[in-house]
C-alpha cells in the first residue's frame, strides 16, 4: 500500500481529487489573511474621520482600473488554458498560459511604476496610515501575483512534461493553479475599488 | 504490499531520515525537537523561578555563562527577565506543545487511525516540518542580536513591541515562518482526514482524536491568518516606521515620537487575540483526543456519549473564533462588547464541560487499569477542570477587573496547558511509545514519573491562585517586592521556586525511561499491546513505509470493547 489514493481520480463521497480540496482550503485561509487586511482597513478609517484622504486625490485611478481590466482578462485566458487541455489541444494551452503570464508580468509592471510614481513624490508607507495600508495590502496582493507567475510559468516550461506522462494529472494541475489564479483577480476586485475609488 | 517495505530500505539516509516523506518519519522529526524545546522552555522558566524566589542573588551554575549583557555577576538584569518571559511563553506554545500535539501525535497517529497510506501531500508535510525548523532557529538566535530576543511579552503588544529592541523583528519573522508551517500542515490534515479514510471508515467511527485533530486543523487554518496580517502591520511599523499601531501624540522617554500617527493599538490586540483564543483550543483539543484515546482503552469499555464529545467538539470549535475579546475587558472597548463577549464566553465553557463529563462518566463501572499512560490520562481530568473552571471569574467582566494580569492568570492557563495539556502528551508518549519502537517504557520509571510530576506542578501552580488573588502582577521583576499588597504572599515565591526544581528532578525518570527503554525496553509480544480496537493497532510494529500491508476494511465504530457475546473483551474495527 504506496500509493497514496484519489491524487488524480475523484473520491466519490467527496467528490474531490485532493489537491482541490487543498487549495479551496487553502483559498479559505487566504480570505482570512485578506479579511484580516480589509478588517484593519475599515478599523483605521473609522477610527481617522474626515482625516482619512479620499483614495482617487492620492493614487491613479486610471491606471488602476486599467490593472483590473488587466487582470480579469488573464483569469479568462486561464481557464481558456485549462479547457484547452481538456480538448487534449497542447499547442493552444502553451498559448493561453503563455498570455496569462505575459498580462501578470503587465499588471505587475504597471504597479511597479505606480509604486515608483509615490516614491517620487515623496510618498512612503510613513507618510500615512491610508499609504501605509495601501502599500501594505497592494504589496501582498503583489506577492501572491508574482507566485502565481512563478506556478504559472513552471507550468509552461518545465512542469508541462507532465503533459506526456499523465495528462489527466497534468490538467488537474492547470486547474487548482486556475483556482488560486482567479482568487488572486478576486482579491483586487475588491482592492481596486476600496483603495482607488472609495 | 511486501513490495512497499522493501523500498524503505533502498532509500538513502537523507531520504529516510532527514528530507522523509513519511509521515511517521516527519512526526518523530516534530517530536524530538519539540521536546527539546520544551525542555529549553522549561529551562528558561526555572532561570525565571529562580529571579522571583531569591531575587538579585547570582543564579547558581548557570549564571556566569548567562553574559555581561544579560546576568552581570550571575545577578538577573529586568531585561533579561523580559526576555526570558516572552520567549518561555513563544516557545512553549509554539515551538513546543502545539507541534508535537500537531506535528508529532498528528502526523504519526491520524494517518494509521484512518487506515491511510501517508497524508494526503507527504511533500508538503516535510516542508511544513523544515519551516517549522527554520521558525524555531530564527526565535532562538534572537538571544544574540543586539538588545537581546523579543522583550514585550508573547503577545507582543503595541506600542511597546513596536519600540523595542532588534529582537522583536525576528520573533515576528520566526512566526511568520510558524504560521506558514502550521498552514501547510492544516491544510494536510484536513485532506487527509476527508479523502484518505479507508473504506467503511465513515465520520461517526472516527476514533475521537481525529476529531480532535480534524477541528484543530480547521483552528490553525482560519485563525492563525489574521495574526499573519497582524505580523506584516508590526514588521512595516518597526522596519518601515508606518503607525498601523501607533496613535498620534506618543511620546517615549519624553520626546515625542517622529511618526504619522493615526494608528490603534487595540487594532493589534483584535487580531493578536482571535488567532490567540482558538490558539488556547489548540493546545487543549488533541490533548482531549490523547485522552479519550487511553481512556477508553484502559477502561475496557465504550466511552459514554461518543456522538455528543463530538458534537461539543465541533461547536466548541465554532464558539473560539467568536470569544476573544475577553482577553481585552479592561482596554476600555466598552460594556457593550463586553456583554457580548462575556456571554460567548460562559457558552463556550458548556461544550468542554461535556467532553470532560463524558470521560468521568466513561470511568463508571469501568474495570481501570491503572498503567502509566491511564495514569496521566486521569490526572488530566481534574487538573483541566480546575484550569478550565478558575477561568470562567476571568471570562467576567467585573471580576476581571480584579484578576487581570495578576499571577491568578498565570495559574490558570497553566493549569489548563502544563498538568492538563503536557500530562496528556506524557501519556500519549507512554501509550503509543510500544507502537513506534515496538518496545515498552518502563512501568515502574514511569510511576516514578507521574506521582511526582502529579505533585509539584499543583504545588507550583496552586499557589498562584492565592498570590494572583491577593492582587500581585504577573511580568514583574522581582515578584513584587516593592509593593504594600503582595507582602503577605511573597513568601510563597520560595516555594513555588522550590517545588519547580523538584519538578524538573521529577523530570529525570521520564528522560531516562525514553532513551533506555528505545534500546533496552521490554518487546510487545503483538501488534497490539494494549489490546485496542483502532486501527494504529492493525499495523505491523513499527509501522513500515505505507503503513498496511493491506488497506484495511472498517466494520464499526472506535470504541467496541467488551461486547456482550465477543470471544475477547476487545472488537478491533477491522474486525468484520
Amino acid at each position: 500500500m504506496d500509493n497514496i489514493p484519489y491524487t488524480v481520480n475523484v473520491r466519490e463521497d467527496t467528490g474531490l481529487y485532493n489537491a482541490k480540496l487543498g487549495i479551496w482550503l487553502f483559498l479559505a485561509s487566504e480570505v482570512m489573511l485578506f479579511g484580516a487586511l480589509f478588517s484593519s482597513y475599515v478599523l483605521l478609517r473609522t477610527g481617522a474621520g474626515a482625516s482619512w484622504p479620499a483614495g482617487s486625490s492620492i493614487l491613479h485611478v486610471h491606471l488602476g482600473a486599467f490593472n483590473s481590466i488587466v487582470l480579469l482578462i488573464s483569469s479568462m485566458t486561464m481557464i481558456l488554458a485549462w479547457a484547452a487541455l481538456k480538448e487534449k489541444n497542447f499547442p493552444r494551452f502553451k498559448l493561453n498560459l503563455g498570455i496569462t503570464i505575459l498580462l501578470a508580468l503587465l499588471f505587475l509592471g504597471v504597479k511597479g511604476h505606480e509604486y515608483a510614481t509615490k516614491f517620487e513624490h515623496h510618498l512612503f508607507p510613513s507618510t500615512s496610515t491610508f499609504m501605509a495600508i495601501y502599500f501594505l495590502m497592494t504589496g501582498v496582493h503583489a506577492l501572491h501575483i508574482i507566485g502565481g507567475v512563478v506556478v504559472n510559468s513552471y507550468f509552461w516550461g518545465p512542469g508541462s512534461k507532465m503533459w506526456k506522462t499523465d495528462p489527466e494529472h497534468f490538467t488537474n494541475r492547470i486547474e487548482i493553479a486556475g483556482l488560486y489564479w482567479h482568487f488572486v483577480d478576486l482579491v483586487w476586485i475588491f482592492l481596486f475599488p476600496v483603495l482607488y475609488l472609495l | 504490499m511486501a513490495h512497499a517495505y522493501h523500498d524503505s530500505h533502498q532509500q538513502s539516509f537523507w531520504r529516510k531520515y532527514i528530507f522523509s516523506t513519511d509521515h511517521k518519519m516527519i512526526g518523530l522529526q516534530y517530536g524530538i525537537t519539540a521536546l527539546c524545546f520544551l525542555l529549553f522552555g522549561f529551562g528558561l522558566m526555572l532561570l525565571m523561578r529562580w529571579q522571583l524566589g531569591y531575587p538579585g542573588e547570582p543564579i547558581p551554575g548557570v549564571g556566569k555563562f548567562l553574559g555581561e549583557n544579560n546576568a552581570p555577576g550571575g545577578i538577573m538584569l529586568p531585561e533579561f527577565y523580559n526576555q526570558l518571559g516572552a520567549m518561555h511563553g513563544t516557545i512553549m506554545v509554539f515551538l513546543g506543545v502545539v507541534p508535537i500535539l500537531v506535528g508529532a501525535f498528528g502526523n504519526y497517529i491520524v494517518p494509521l487511525q484512518l487506515g491511510a497510506p501517508d497524508m494526503a501531500f507527504p511533500k508538503l508535510n516535510m516542508a511544513s516540518y523544515w519551516v517549522f525548523l527554520l521558525g524555531g532557529v530564527t526565535m532562538l538566535v534572537s538571544f544574540f542580536v543586539p538588545g537581546g530576543a523579543a522583550n514585550s511579552g508573547w503577545t507582543s503588544y503595541p506600542p511597546l513591541a513596536d519600540i523595542a529592541t532588534m529582537g522583536q523583528t525576528f520573533w515576528i519573522v520566526g512566526m511568520v515562518f510558524l504560521i506558514t508551517s502550521s498552514l501547510l500542515g492544516a491544510v494536510n490534515f484536513i485532506a487527509t482526514i476527508l479523502q484518505l479514510r479507508t473504506e467503511g471508515m465513515h465520520f461517526m467511527r472516527f476514533p475521537f482524536f481525529v476529531w480532535a485533530q480534524l477541528v484543530t486543523a480547521f483552528l490553525l487554518l482560519l485563525a492563525f491568518p489574521p495574526l499573519e496580517a497582524a505580523g506584516l502591520m508590526q514588521f512595516f511599523d518597526r522596519v518601515f516606521h508606518t503607525s498601523f499601531f501607533l496613535p498620534s501624540g506618543l511620546v517615549v522617554s519624553g520626546e515625542p515620537l517622529q511618526i504619522s500617527g493615526g494608528g490603534s493599538v487595540l487594532l493589534w490586540q483584535h487580531l493578536f487575540w482571535f488567532l490567540a483564543h482558538p490558539e488556547v483550543y489548540v493546545l487543549i483539543v488533541p490533548a482531549m483526543g490523547i485522552v479519550a484515546e487511553i481512556i477508553a482503552n484502559n477502561i475496557r469499555k465504550p466511552l459514554w456519549g461518543y456522538k455528543s464529545m463530538v458534537y461539543s467538539l465541533i461547536f466548541l470549535g465554532f464558539m473560539s473564533f467568536i470569544v476573544w475579546a475577553h482577553h481585552m475587558y479592561l482596554t476600555g472597548m466598552g460594556t457593550t462588547i463586553s456583554a457580548f463577549f462575556q456571554t460567548t464566553t460562559m457558552i463556550i465553557s458548556v461544550p468542554s464541560v461535556i467532553i470532560l463529563t463524558c470521560l468521568f462518566i466513561s470511568l463508571w463501572g469501568g474495570s481501570i487499569r491503572f498503567n502509566t499512560p491511564m495514569l496521566f490520562a486521569l490526572a488530566f481530568l481534574p487538573m483541566f477542570g480546575i484550569g478550565g473552571l478558575t477561568g470562567l471569574p476571568l471570562g467576567l467582566a467585573a471580576p476581571d477587573i480584579h484578576l487581570h494580569d495578576t499571577y491568578y492568570v498565570i495559574g490558570h492557563f497553566h493549569y489548563v496547558v502544563a498538568p492538563g495539556t503536557i500530562f496528556a502528551i506524557f501519556a500519549g508518549i507512554y501509550y503509543w511509545f510500544p507502537k513506534i519502537t515496538g518496545r515498552k517504557m518502563n512501568e515502574t520509571l514511569g510511576q516514578l514519573h507521574f506521582w511526582p510530576s502529579f505533585l509539584f506542578m499543583n504545588c507550583v501552580f496552586m499557589p498562584m491562585f492565592v498570590q494572583g488573588l491577593a492582587g500581585v502582577s504577573r511580568r514583574l521583576y522581582d515578584g513584587g517586592q516593592q509593593y504594600a499588597h503582595a507582602q503577605a504572599v511573597l513568601p510563597l515565591n520560595k516555594m513555588i521556586t522550590v517545588c519547580a526544581f523538584f519538578l524538573a528532578l521529577a523530570q529525570l525518570p521520564f528522560i531516562i525511561n525514553l532513551i533506555w527503554s528505545m534500546f533496552k525496553g521490554e518487546k510487545v509480544k503483538s501488534d497490539n499491546p494494549w489490546e485496542s480496537t483502532t486501527l494504529e493497532w492493525a499495523t505491523p510494529t513499527p509501522p513500515p513505509h505505507g503503513n498496511f500491508a493491506k488497506a484495511p476494511k472498517v466494520f464499526r465504530g472506535p470504541y467496541e470493547y467488551s461486547v456482550p457475546g465477543a470471544s475477547k473483551d476487545f472488537t478491533p474495527q477491522n474486525e468484520s
